[in-house]
């Protein structure tokens, strides 16, 4: 019986177009930006200004608070202006442009193939990998932007118990964590295997989708060296890769409501990207400058993996799939389900961005709303086991106390009610502003309660 | 006949069992409230619209008469009523009534459809606030009138309206009375409630963009760039320039319009100033909503 | 006219599902019910089919075009064929047409729009339509004409019903009349020719109904629950009632017989009216099922499954708020 969370899912069609083709390396930009927001948590704060000569790998902002994270550049150049450029979200935000001359890496980087295992290094500490993954600027590289370093330091009140690998990769159209999976599995291996140290577990799990048989077969094969590593097969639904949705398939263990977190049931989980990352940090010295991104879209002549420098231009990318197709498009930083709508062609790649995909307009128009026929499939699709048709229409009514009281926090936006819903209402726009309201009213409530 | 007799009497000892349970209940059980506060909400509009900022009418005849007792009636007032109201609850509570100044709402955005160009196409749910978290909505102005009408939708007065040619609210100055619940429900924060001013005369500046003036001048043909020209002119340190945005405070603004003229984006408004007979093909008065002569 | 990029807030994608694909689902598992009447009943069939499901349309549009004045008008979404079709399953075939008219009027008009439409009705149209009818209509809408009259309507010979005769057993506690009834596989395929069966069009074969059920099941239009739980409690209870006293039907004649197949797969399992989780679907299809087997034996009408889901959909709502879903965390290992 193949392992699956408990509630809920969809299933929607997968188009893995891009699953077959090896990674190339992508072309060095002309101009990279780098918007200093690229986690959650304080924006981070530029350390150079206009002029300075930058090399690939140096620092050029640093943490703004604990929770926080540094940024690195990804090419060499000169510092061309501190400016607010249009990022993910659709606004200009402040970012780093730097001109790009050459491509001098820092020396301390140690750029060569050799696999180092974490059995050649007993000398690292927890403290030390901890501490390297801080100094690299490494966050949650599934989209998010969790800061790793504060994932890796659980509250007082809670002992983590493993290390749950995500490689779910549940998305449509998404294949750069696959791509990494099939290329890179020694390096993720020995990267889960510093995730556990630094963790402090002993067990460490890495969840793979089984429409991914080659990297299940090979990660398999791999893990065979190490004792505490275990590869879990996991039946392909969406949103297998939602972190409370992985904890509960792998260990059958349910994170509470929030304000709790996973780390409250034993479990601390990344992404198979940041585990790679976490290797090239603590192992090569390498911080995080460059990712894995997948480039696709049925209308994309050429669906493609690149590994890209952040900072670049998606439009770059899309020129090497073969250029934006004609007529109106969708532009997603991520995948069909849970990613955002781009505003411009020339927004840069950064720590969260797992996909650039692109849907036609006969694809991504959406079907005037008809009123709810109360079927339920939203109830049943819902992996949290809420009442999306009742949170949508409180939400639009204004109904704060009530839709706090059906716990529209517990909501994780995976829009799995929507895919389903018969009637194509805007269940999760109206579930979106009402659950920012609600946080925002709690907020409040716990910040005069403390007064 | 005793039938009838009987039931007549049944029925009417009913009837006067009821009456007195219902009379000894409602002595016993009676809620003592100050009569005042009932007294003070029987003359005001009942529209419950919180613009004097307290909870519905009720909850400011309360804090009216909570007032009375501290001595003074300053700082209530009743948008919807006005002075006519306020001179009856004055009456009722043996004070006097302060007169306070009329506002209006005032939209502080001139990003018409020709002003600005449209660069993408929203398909989705049509309110504000949902356009407003999925970015910059249709055009590159991040700050700017998204034309959804979330503004209308919370104006009980119906006193604003979408003009369709324009996309951009239009308030009815006759029936706005100024509760400010379409500047709560504005997400951009671009409605504004200002005095109206002497004689309903207001000058305003009609942008609330805070990007840099070169980019501001990418994204709409009407936005304030931040030049400080405004400022430099006006004698009366009305005008304020903070975040590449102007600012012209209604209290020290003399409505002397220099402001205006100097504008060289045609971002300052003056609103109900008369038009003067001869055409000044120099002059660059700009109306509301209306294209902009470069 | 440059091309422009498409934003919206998130999914971009949405499954196959509309809810087209759903009214029309649940009318092509009503076909093979459809197609038997016709075969049993004829032209009377046909004919009480027809107006149902023409005036129901016809009644949607015009309230949605004239009184409504909306823009879309939702005759297309299916759904007042279908409870057209489910209208006219409850009637006799020798119904004359404006009584069918009326029912229809009622069943849309009354039940359906002046709720809000789609979505909004707290009753089954087509059944608040049926006992509309019945009980404006006793003696047209009680008497029932015999399978096998292919060219009659209104001439029709009528017989008495499986239910009928049940009644007729308890009220004069005579269990011996109840050999007066058809056999079980009879009551399941439907019987053609006189003095076999007699009926409203979709209840007298049962198993056209059960092959509904299925087509429904396997296209995941409605779940399992209620009509199980309709068919269980009913067998349970029917089941220990025969036990106590011969007198009462055994069970399988009492789930084969009257409307108790239509209304558990195709009435009680309308979208609209009935719950919305697991849970509450079960306290709901064991509630209607006990009903339906109390008016049946103790009550003064012989069917009882349309007031059992009729009353149930009043309760539909207060189950709905006390029956929750379990949430994602609740149960804390």
């Amino acid at each position: 019986m193949m392992k699956t969370f408990r509630l809920g899912g969809v299933h929607p069609a997968e188009n893995k177009l891009s699953a077959d083709v090896a990674t190339t390396v992508a072309a060095l930009p002309a101009q990279a930006v780098f918007p200093l927001s690229q986690h959650i948590g304080a924006p981070a704060k530029p350390v150079v200004t206009k002029g300075d000569k930058v090399k690939v790998g140096q620092l050029i902002a640093e943490a703004g608070g604990f929770v926080s994270a540094p940024i690195f550049s990804s090419v060499s150049g000169v510092v061309a202006k501190i400016d607010c450029v249009v990022d993910a979200t659709g606004y200009r935000k402040p970012s780093i442009i730097i001109k790009v001359e050459g491509d001098d890496w820092e020396e301390c980087i140690d750029r060569s193939d050799k696999l180092e295992r974490l059995s050649d290094h007993q000398e690292l500490s927890p403290e030390d990998i901890v501490g390297r993954i801080k100094d690299a600027g490494i966050v949650g590289m599934g989209g998010a932007g969790f800061p790793t370093h504060v994932k890796l330091c659980p509250p007082p009140d809670s002992k983590a118990e493993f290390v749950i690998i995500n490689g779910a990769e549940c998305e449509p159209y998404i294949t750069s964590d696959y791509r990494l999976m099939m290329e890179h599995a020694d390096e993720i291996l020995v990267g889960v295997a510093l995730l556990m140290k630094a963790a402090r577990v002993d067990k460490g799990f890495i969840g793979v989708e089984d429409n991914k048989p080659d990297a299940i077969t090979l990660l398999t094969k791999k893990a065979k060296d190490y004792q505490n590593i275990v590869i879990v097969t996991l039946k392909q639904k969406y949103p297998q890769g939602g972190e409370k949705q992985l904890i509960d398939a792998i260990v059958d263990r349910q994170v509470p409501a929030p304000p709790a977190i996973p780390v409250n049931v034993g479990a601390i989980v990344q992404n198979v990207g940041t585990a790679f990352a976490v290797y090239q940090a603590v192992m090569k010295h390498k911080p995080l400058f460059e990712r894995y991104v997948s480039v696709t879209g049925k209308k994309l002549q050429n669906p493609a993996n690149f590994l890209v420098r952040m900072g670049t231009p998606m439009s770059q990318l899309i020129d090497a799939c073969g250029g934006m197709p004609q007529g109106d498009n969708k532009l997603l930083a991520g995948g069909p389900m849970m990613g955002k709508a781009l505003t411009t062609t020339e927004v840069p790649i950064c720590k969260g961005t797992n996909s650039v995909t692109i849907l036609s307009e006969k694809d991504a128009k959406r079907t005037e709303a008809q009123p709810c026929i109360r079927c339920a499939k939203c109830v049943n699709a819902c992996p949290m086991g809420l009442e999306p048709f009742l949170l949508s229409t409180l939400s639009s009514m204004k109904e704060w106390e009530s839709v706090e009281k059906e716990k529209i926090t517990s909501c994780i936006e995976c829009g799995s009610c929507m895919f389903t819903c018969p009637a194509h209402r805007p269940l999760l726009d109206h579930i979106r502003m009402g659950k920012g309201t609600v946080m925002g009213i709690i907020k409040t409530r716990n910040a005069n309660n403390k007064k | 006949m005793s039938f009838v007799l009987i039931a007549v009497i049944v029925l009417g000892a009913i009837g006067l069992i009821s009456a007195v349970i219902l009379y000894v209940t409602s002595k016993k059980f009676a809620v003592k409230e100050d009569l005042r506060i009932a007294e003070v909400s029987a003359v005001l509009p009942q529209a419950n619209c919180g613009g004097c900022g307290f909870p519905g009418c009720s909850g400011f005849a309360a804090a009216c008469v909570k007032a009375a007792d501290g001595g003074s009636l300053e700082g209530k007032h009743c948008p919807v009523g006005g002075l006519p109201v306020m001179e009856k609850v004055a009456s009722i509570l043996g004070m006097i009534a302060v007169e306070d100044a009329p506002n209006a709402a005032v939209v502080r955005c001139n990003g018409t459809c020709e002003n600005r160009p449209r660069i993408v196409k929203y398909d989705g749910l049509m309110t504000c606030s949902a356009v407003n978290s999925c970015g910059t909505g249709e055009t590159a102005c991040g700050d700017g009138c998204l034309g959804c009408g979330d503004c209308v939708a919370a104006c009980q007065f119906d006193a604003i309206y979408i003009n369709p040619d324009t996309m951009i609210p239009e308030v009815d100055e006759d029936k706005c009375t100024a509760c400010g619940a379409c500047a709560k429900a504005c997400p951009r924060n671009i409605i504004e409630i200002r005095l109206k001013g002497k004689k309903n005369k207001r000058v305003y500046v009609s942008c609330v963009n805070r990007d840099k003036g070169a980019f501001a001048i990418k994204v709409c043909k009407v936005s304030c760039i931040a030049c400080g020209k405004c400022q430099k002119i006006c004698q009366f340190n009305a005008i304020t320039i903070d975040d590449n945005l102007a600012y012209i405070d209604d209290e020290k603004c003399r409505l002397c319009r220099l402001c205006e003229k100097e504008c060289p984006r045609n971002a300052i408004i003056a609103v109900n100033f008369p038009i003067p007979k001869m055409a000044d093909s120099k002059s660059k008065i700009s109306i509301v909503g209306q294209k902009v002569e470069a | 006219m440059s091309n422009k990029l498409i934003v919206s807030l998130s999914p971009h994608a949405h499954g196959t599902d509309s809810v087209e694909r759903n009214m029309y689902g649940v009318i092509i598992a009503l076909i093979p019910a459809l197609i038997v009447s016709f075969i049993y009943f004829g032209i009377g069939s046909v004919i009480v089919c027809a107006t149902s499901v023409a005036s129901c349309v016809f009644f949607e549009w015009a309230i949605t075009k004239f009184i409504l004045k909306s823009k879309h008008n939702t005759i297309t979404d299916g759904s007042s064929i279908l409870t057209g079709l489910l209208l006219g399953f409850n009637l006799p075939s020798n119904l004359p047409i404006w009584i069918i008219i009326i029912g229809a009027l009622v069943a849309i008009g009354v039940a359906k729009m002046t709720f809000g439409g789609l979505g909004c009705n707290p009753f089954n149209p087509a059944l608040v339509g049926r006992v509309f009818l019945l009980i404006s209509f006793p003696v047209q809408m009680t008497s029932w004409p015999v399978i096998g009259q292919l060219y009659k309507y209104t001439d029709a010979i009528t017989a008495a019903t499986p239910l009928s005769i049940m009644k007729h057993a308890i009220s004069s506690n005579d269990p011996s009349l109840l050999d007066k009834l058809p056999d079980s596989i009879s009551m399941l395929l439907g019987n053609p020719g006189l003095n076999h069966g007699a009926g409203s069009l979709g209840e007298v074969c049962a198993l056209a109904l059960i092959v509904g059920l299925i087509y429904l099941l396997v296209r995941k239009i409605i779940t399992w629950h209620i009509p199980v739980s309709i068919f269980v409690t009913v067998f349970v209870l029917s089941g220990l009632m025969h036990l106590a006293s011969p007198v009462y039907a055994d069970p399988i004649q009492e789930l084969l017989s009257g409307g108790l197949m239509l209304g558990a797969i195709f009435m009680a399992t309308d979208y609209v009216t009935s719950p919305m989780t697991s849970n509450g679907q079960i306290i709901y299809g064991v509630s209607i099922g006990f009903l339906t087997v109390v008016i049946r034996a103790f009550g003064s009408y012989p069917e009882g499954m349309s007031f059992a889901i009729l009353i149930m959909n009043a309760f539909t709502p207060l189950i709905n708020t006390y029956c929750k879903p379990k949430r994602f965390g609740e149960v804390n290992k």
